[in-house]
């Protein structure tokens, strides 16, 4: 577990003041402040509806927030801004269903955003999809096709798309939870390995042994709010709300 | 030279316009509850297990699906005579529009059949029901719920489709449009009012088919 | 009166039909093209073009093709254009294609599943770049075998441009029935050509739609 770090320009990387948020006449998010510091690794953990996904979600702007605001690497994310391209540079995403390109090879995968989006050229965007691939353990399948991975080496594949185009923090929104339990570790170890190598995380997730082992923060998100935040292990021995030892109760019975 | 539109003139036309609309509706209608019927007959025919009546409607099915509709007609209204069998213009227009959704009835209805699942079919035997049985009770409700929209869609193509009739002059919308416009030397003004009821009368349809499929299907359709 | 062998008209009927298997190409052709642009206005996130995308849309397929095609052959005039029965023809055949290829399309985009839109929303890519790099190229398989099949409805339709005066075969059936006076026989001619045209496109279709899902 890494300390503490505190950013060289000592504002938080990713700030969120009184986050709102409603699906109709349903309110999902009921004013959320959260801060996140460049190196730490933070886990959202709730139950589903609680509003973690969203709370995710709207960091990279896939969710428009009602109220409230996004600050990450300094400037103010616009609630109403259709073009977010600067900011999703700054912020990647790996999602559940790893969401890969299935017409293209896990390489081309991810050289696409590199090509596409930062203009580098041919030789440039080849190094760096090699090179993420290495990183995640899976150069060897440059050329292969989703539809012949396993679902662990895919979602590999997908961090490695996210990681090639360097953003500051990396949005995990319940990686693992599509996979079957014997692929589960191989995607853990790699995200063990980008926190220790000090990339800034925010996981959505339900591993609640790799939270209390990687993270530096448990944020316990409930109806809507935040209800608990602080290191793991004193959320997991010494748990402060009812609902969460509750809810730590009902995870680790199973 | 600029063209005046003038839409005045067709306005002493309204009872043509008025009959042609009512003729379009009433043959659409006649077509409608004959072709699905004979679409259920036909889909029937096509899954059950006496093959040569598979094959039959199977041909009939694909011959209708891969010639136009007009020349349909014109078979029907100027080539059965030939074989003894004169018909009124809209009787031919009628029997063509039939022949024709009942091809297309049979193919939409034989898919909802198809997706009925199997274990339905399993239960409805196992209570001891015989073949027609099942088919009447147990599958053909919720394949209608499904292939609703596919069906009604079909319905509102061959409405649109009852147009060529105007060519073996049966008074519907398009003949009274073609009268009108050879009277009033007019056939922007008229064609394109035409169109507007037609294109009214296939709204209307649409709506009225949503309608009903919500109140017919929407009640004991699982919500899974 | 002549007496016409079976052969007489079976020749004069083929001969028309390359005009029913030209004027098909054409529509097919620049309906699609048109048809694409029709599509990503359908899609675009600007609310002035996806409205006048799908108005479009919903009167093409909301009212006959022959009504579309008697407007066209009347209104062209009009704004100065002249028309011979084939420009209307084509032109017409043109829209109502480019209107129910778009339609189709867009199914085949919306098929698309939404996880996609989110990736490539999350690497910072534009609307313009999701679709061409990452939405139409799966589109695109999902949308052949519908698109074949649509081909079908593209040659039955040139049937009622005879009404206009164009000589395709249809056309020339009826020409050829007031000669000999055998409709019988010669709108049954007429039907085995268009089968001959259509059939094997429809089974193309279905192949094509079993080829898919099976590699799904």
């Amino acid at each position: 577990m890494s300390p503490v770090k505190t950013s060289p320009t000592g504002r938080p990387l990713v700030k969120l003041s009184a986050i709102r948020k409603s699906f109709g006449p349903v309110e999902v998010l009921k004013g959320v402040d959260m801060a996140v510091e460049e190196g730490q690794v933070v886990a959202m953990i709730g139950r589903s509806g609680s509003g973690k996904s969203t709370l995710l979600r709207s960091i990279n702007g896939l969710e428009r927030i009602d109220g409230g605001v996004i600050e990450v690497d300094g400037e103010c994310v616009d609630p109403g801004q259709i073009d977010l391209r600067a900011l999703r540079q700054k912020v990647g995403m790996v999602f559940q269903q790893f969401n890969l390109f299935p017409h293209l090879t896990a390489g081309e995968n991810v050289m696409l955003a590199l090509k596409v989006v930062k203009k580098q050229d041919k030789a440039a965007t080849r190094a760096a999809a090699e090179s993420a691939l290495a990183k995640v353990g899976l150069g060897h399948k440059f050329d292969a096709y989703p539809s012949q991975l396993s679902g662990g080496q895919q979602q590999r594949v997908a961090i490695a798309r996210s990681l090639a185009m360097a953003p500051k923090v990396l949005l995990c929104d319940e990686i693992t939870s599509a996979l079957d339990p014997e692929l589960v570790a191989e995607v853990l170890g790699v995200v063990r390995k980008l926190a220790e190598e000090g990339m800034t995380l925010i996981l959505v997730t339900h591993e609640m042994r790799f939270a209390r082992e990687v993270c530096d923060r448990l944020v316990f998100m409930h109806g809507g709010r935040i209800a608990e935040q602080g290191p793991p292990a004193e959320l997991f021995d010494r748990p402060s709300t009812p609902e969460l030892a509750q809810f730590i109760g009902m995870v680790e019975a199973r | 030279m600029a063209y005046s539109f003038d839409f005045s003139s067709l306005l002493d036309y309204t009872p043509v316009l008025v009959d042609g609309v009512a003729t379009t509706v009433a043959l659409t209608a006649v077509s409608t509850v004959l072709g699905v019927a004979l679409g259920v007959g036909g889909a029937a025919a096509r899954t059950s297990s006496v093959k040569p009546l598979a094959v039959v409607v199977g041909a009939y099915v694909e011959l209708i699906r891969n010639t136009p509709f007009l020349v349909q007609l014109f078979f029907i209204f100027f080539g059965l005579p030939s074989l003894g069998i004169r018909l009124a213009e809209w009787q031919a227009a009628v029997l063509a529009m039939v022949i024709n959704l009942g091809a297309y009835s049979t193919e939409i209805i034989r898919a909802g059949i198809e997706a009925t699942p199997k274990g339905q079919i399993e239960a409805g035997a196992s209570l001891g029901m015989t073949g027609p049985q099942i088919f009447r009770y147990v599958v053909l409700g919720p394949a209608m719920a499904k292939i609703w929209p596919a069906l009604t869609s079909q319905i509102v193509i061959v409405m649109l489709g009852s147009s060529v009739c105007s060519q073996i002059a049966a008074e519907e919308l398009s003949f009274a449009a073609n009268f009108i416009q050879s009277r009033n030397f007019r056939p922007f003004e008229v064609y394109f009012l035409a169109t507007a009821l037609y294109l009214a009368l296939a709204v209307g349809l649409r709506w009225i088919f949503s309608l009903m499929g919500q109140r017919m299907f929407a009640k004991g359709v699982s919500r899974a | 009166m002549l007496n016409f062998t079976l052969w007489d008209i079976l020749s004069n009927l083929l001969l028309a039909a390359r005009w029913t298997v030209l004027l098909s190409l054409i529509a097919f052709v620049s309906g699609g093209v048109t048809g694409l642009l029709l599509l990503v206005a359908r899609v675009s996130p600007l609310p002035p073009l996806r409205i006048a995308a799908k108005l479009f849309i919903e009167v093409f397929q909301g009212t006959p093709l022959l009504m579309q095609l008697f407007i066209v052959f009347f209104a062209l005039p009009l704004i100065g254009i002249e028309t011979s029965a084939w420009t209307s023809a084509a032109v017409a055949l043109t829209l109502f294609t480019a209107a129910y290829l778009a339609e189709i399309w867009r199914g085949c985009v919306e098929a698309v599943p939404k996880g996609q839109w989110e990736a490539s929303a999350s690497l910072a890519m534009n609307f313009p770049e999701q679709m061409r790099h990452v939405i139409l190229p799966q589109a695109l398989r999902i949308a052949v075998p519908p698109t074949v099949g649509f081909s079908v409805q593209v040659v039955k339709g040139t049937a009622v441009t005879s009404i206009i005066g164009f000589v395709e075969v249809t056309k020339a059936g009826t020409m050829i029935t007031n000669a000999t006076f055998q409709p019988f026989l010669v709108y049954g001619l007429v039907g085995l050509i268009y089968f001959a045209l259509c059939y094997p496109l429809s089974l193309s279709a279905k192949a094509l739609e079993r080829k898919l899902n099976v590699a799904r």
